[in-house]
């Protein structure tokens, strides 16, 4: 952060009042935890308020009363509370001591334009907090289930154990169930989590095969009914899944019956050919638009060129083009791979029990036998969400310096 | 240009009239787009397109009637079914010559399940009555009019023969009808009792909490975006990850992580008890009803709400704000006046977006919607999957897919559907 606005220390009469409300909030929760509110809203606000009058007005010395504040704080919290109130403590300690100087040193006007009013100071702090909470929302399901997932009970929620922070309310069982190595994990979970890695790979091929082949016929200048084609190569993702789900239904049984009775073929292997197929028709709008909009930023004088100089086709689009729109393709295939893996309607319709996918199974994990083993699994996958998210970045930045962009 | 030229046309390297030439190349270019094209469009259509049409098909597809009872069919077509009386010996005996052949080919039961959509106990009717008149000689046995309506009493009900001769056409309107809450019957079209109209009301809700859905990730998702696109690029980013990472994640495990949050014993449930703010035994309700479907949905959603908000706002110069405040503008006169309307596409873009994947949604309503908070795709699993109605299943959809089809082609005029950006 740039410092726009010299600072100066703000007056006591405005300081300690404010620091007495965040004490009123802290002290609220601590009161109605010990059965009242009233006495923890003033108890916290006056406890506050001195503490700040003494470090600002006696102590004068900033580092030792953060240190005095945050070890005061976690031992007050140990005490009451044991582990888990050491560490409430400490953050509790870290917390105000923050707020009373950045507020006393008027650190926080430091970053902001200096014509702002008070108001306006304001309203900026407010709609930070606003939106941290709005941040908080979003992520706070997701790393909620990875302390769960290593529950030593068989229930989905914090027991009194975990919140100790005793070793002993922790455990990896519930990753041994999905490994299938307890007593009691019958593998359903480690052959549905094969089944997915067998089909999603499959979809995503057909559908980069097919979608980056037609991307290039698309970006080309002439294309008669331009848009009625890419409409209907966009429809399975706007759609509704259930409504695919339904169509794909009746069509895929009948031709699965066709398949079986005339062609002959393996029951099993009909029921991958459909989840499949129906799986890479998902993925391919993802593949049309990632690879259409790399495709956009491509210099079409470089096949020219490349024309030119005696290369025929083929080599031309393998040497020259695919290279220049490999993270486009790369970061559709992505889209197209994670569609399938995460799909569950169509792939329920459709397939039959030897095709179960991992999300079929957590779906009845949670809707049937609710199973605890779902937070192991959740917890691998928002892993794998990670490892992706950070792949299809890296894709971005090198796509960035490839068309001769800075990446920001 | 010569004099020549205007008479001559002008001529291409290989000899040929120029504009001859160009035509043949575009033409030549046009096919070659068309061949790179066509092997994905054919199996799209394939595999996708066609399903759903014969899906919609399906909805108004009603064959079964007039193929398991072609003789009763051209029978009763002389009889009025308004008139109140029983139909004559002719279509009793050309219905039990039907009857003894379906009762052969095991097809009376689904004709009978059939015809239960429109009017229950016509499926035990039809089941019991085969067991009997399978071992009857159709040339011999007659006159089969009081024997049938010995071995039933539903065969002496002009209703029964009235609801045969309703649905006996190659099409029907009846799925549609029942879709809509009403039903066919020999006196046109009428509304269904009102113990069995829920559909109408299920179309409503899901309707109404996709809007208010839609709503909260309009909400939630303007602050975030506005912060995303106005501070410095390093923070922006970082703070990007917080809504990526949600957007990337399983919607398999984000729903479960709301189930564990939102459960009675859940983590809400539990902290509020811890903090006092609400009793052991007065936990909140907040899954398996409309509540937890909306939180649960939101969350899932609002990615696809800051992202287009989010791509709009960067494009708005952070100088017209300051320009505005310069000339007088109070802070919100310059919001609401200048930032807002420049902000509106992003809004519309991904409210369109929220709404269309809101509207169709299976898996969250599922788990965290109990009976209250389910949508209607929940209905049209149930049908598929459980109540095996698939005329009326096919009804619903086509009913949903029209309402999607609209909502995208607004979606395509206002924002195109080439500016979808993902990531």
């Amino acid at each position: 952060m740039s410092l726009v606005t010299p600072i100066s220390r703000k007056p006591l009469s405005f300081v300690i009042p404010t620091v007495g409300g965040l004490g009123a909030l802290i002290g609220l929760f601590i009161g109605t935890s010990f059965g009242s509110g009233l006495v923890g809203v003033v108890g916290g606000a006056v406890a506050l308020m001195l503490l700040a009058l003494i470090y600002i007005t006696v102590l004068r010395n900033e580092k030792m009363a953060r240190w005095i504040n945050r070890l005061g704080m976690a031992a007050l919290g140990f005490l009451y509370g044991g582990a888990s109130g050491l560490v409430l403590g400490l953050f509790a300690g870290q917390i105000t001591i923050w707020f009373i100087y950045w507020l006393y040193e008027g650190r926080y006007r430091q970053s902001l334009l200096p014509y702002l009013t008070s108001g306006q100071v304001l309203w900026h702090y407010t709609f930070r907090v606003i939106c941290g909470a709005i941040f908080i929302f979003l992520i706070t399901p997701i790393l909620v289930v990875m302390p769960l997932s290593f529950n030593a009970q068989d229930f989905f929620t914090f027991t009194p154990e975990m919140l100790r922070l005793d070793p002993d309310g922790y455990s990896l069982k519930h990753y041994m169930d999905f490994l299938g190595l307890r007593e009691d994990s019958n593998g359903e979970w480690l052959r549905s989590f094969s089944n997915s890695l067998l089909i999603a790979p499959i979809a995503t091929i057909l559908s980069v095969t097919l979608g980056t082949l037609a991307a290039i016929g698309l970006s080309q200048s002439h294309v008669p009914a331009k848009r009625a084609i890419m409409a209907i190569l966009i429809s399975p993702m706007i759609v509704p899944l259930i409504i695919s789900a339904t169509g794909m239904f009746f069509f895929y049984s009948s031709m699965g019956n066709w398949m079986e009775d005339t062609l002959g073929l393996n029951k099993n292997f009909v029921g991958y050919v459909k989840v499949v197929l129906a799986h890479a028709v998902l993925g391919i709008p993802f593949v049309i638009i990632t690879v259409t909009a790399t495709l956009v930023g491509f210099d079409r004088s470089l096949t020219r060129a490349a024309a030119n100089m005696g290369a025929d086709p083929v080599t031309t689009f393998f040497r020259v083009q695919m290279p220049l729109i490999l993270p486009g393709v790369i970061s559709g295939g992505l889209f197209a791979f994670i569609t399938s893996f995460d799909e569950v309607v169509v792939v329920m319709f459709i397939g039959s029990a030897s095709q179960k996918t991992l999300p079929w199974q957590m779906f009845l994990g949670l809707r049937e036998q609710i199973s605890p083993t779902i937070l192991a699994v959740a917890t691998i996958l928002v892993a794998l969400s990670i490892a992706l998210l950070v792949t299809l970045e890296m894709l971005r930045r090198r796509s960035e310096r490839l068309r001769g962009m800075s990446p920001s | 240009m010569t004099d020549s030229s205007a008479h001559q046309p002008m001529i291409a390297a290989d000899g040929l009239p120029l504009k001859k030439s160009l035509a043949r190349s575009l033409r030549r270019e046009k096919t070659r787009a068309l061949l790179l094209i066509a092997p994905l469009l054919v199996f799209v259509l394939l595999t996708f397109i066609f399903p759903i049409g014969s899906m919609l098909f399906r909805s108004v597809e009603n064959e079964i009637v007039s193929n398991i009872l072609p003789r009763t069919v051209v029978e009763l077509e002389n009889w009025d079914a308004t008139s109140g009386e029983l139909p004559d010996e002719a279509v009793f005996a050309a219905f039990v010559a039907d009857f003894v052949v379906a009762v052969e080919e095991k097809n009376h039961t689904r004709l009978g399940s059939r015809l239960n959509y429109e009017s229950s106990g016509m499926s035990s009717l039809f089941r019991k009555s085969g067991r009997k008149v399978a071992k009857w000689n159709p040339e011999t046995d007659g006159p089969f009019k009081e024997k049938l309506i010995k071995t039933d009493k539903g065969w002496g009900d002009p209703e029964t023969w009235a609801i045969i001769k309703t649905h006996s056409g190659k099409y029907t309107n009846g799925y549609f009808l029942n879709a809509v809450d009403m039903q066919r019957t020999q006196n046109g079209i009428e509304a269904q009792p009102e113990s069995k109209q829920i559909l109408i009301k299920l179309f409503l809700r899901t309707v109404k909490m996709s809007l208010i859905i839609t709503a909260s990730c309009i909400l939630l998702g303007y602050p975030v975006a506005w912060i995303l696109a106005n501070l410095p690029s390093r923070s922006a980013n970082l703070l990007m990850i917080l809504v990526l990472l949600p957007f990337w994640t399983s919607l398999l495990v984000r729903t479960s992580a709301w189930k564990v949050m939102l459960q009675n014993q859940g983590v809400i449930n539990d902290t509020l008890v811890w903090l006092g703010l609400v009793s052991n035994d007065a936990r909140l309700e907040i899954i398996n009803n409309q509540f937890g479907t909306i939180v649960a949905m939101t969350h899932i959603l609002l990615p696809f709400m800051i992202l287009p908000m989010y791509s709009v706002m960067q494009t708005i110069p952070p100088t017209y704000l300051r320009a505005a405040k310069s000339l007088g503008a109070t802070n919100w006169i310059a919001f609401w006046r200048v930032y807002f309307p420049q902000s509106i596409p992003g809004i519309g873009a991904g409210s369109i977006l929220v709404f269309i994947l809101a509207i169709g949604y299976y898996i969250t309503p599922e788990i965290v919607g109990g009976t209250e908070g389910v949508f209607i795709s929940n209905r049209i699993a149930y049908h598929i999957s459980s109540s095996l109605n698939w005329g009326l299943a096919a009804a619903l959809g086509a009913i949903l897919l029209v309402v999607v089809l609209v909502l995208y082609w607004a979606y395509d005029k206002i924002v195109g559907i080439d500016n979808v950006k993902l990531g």
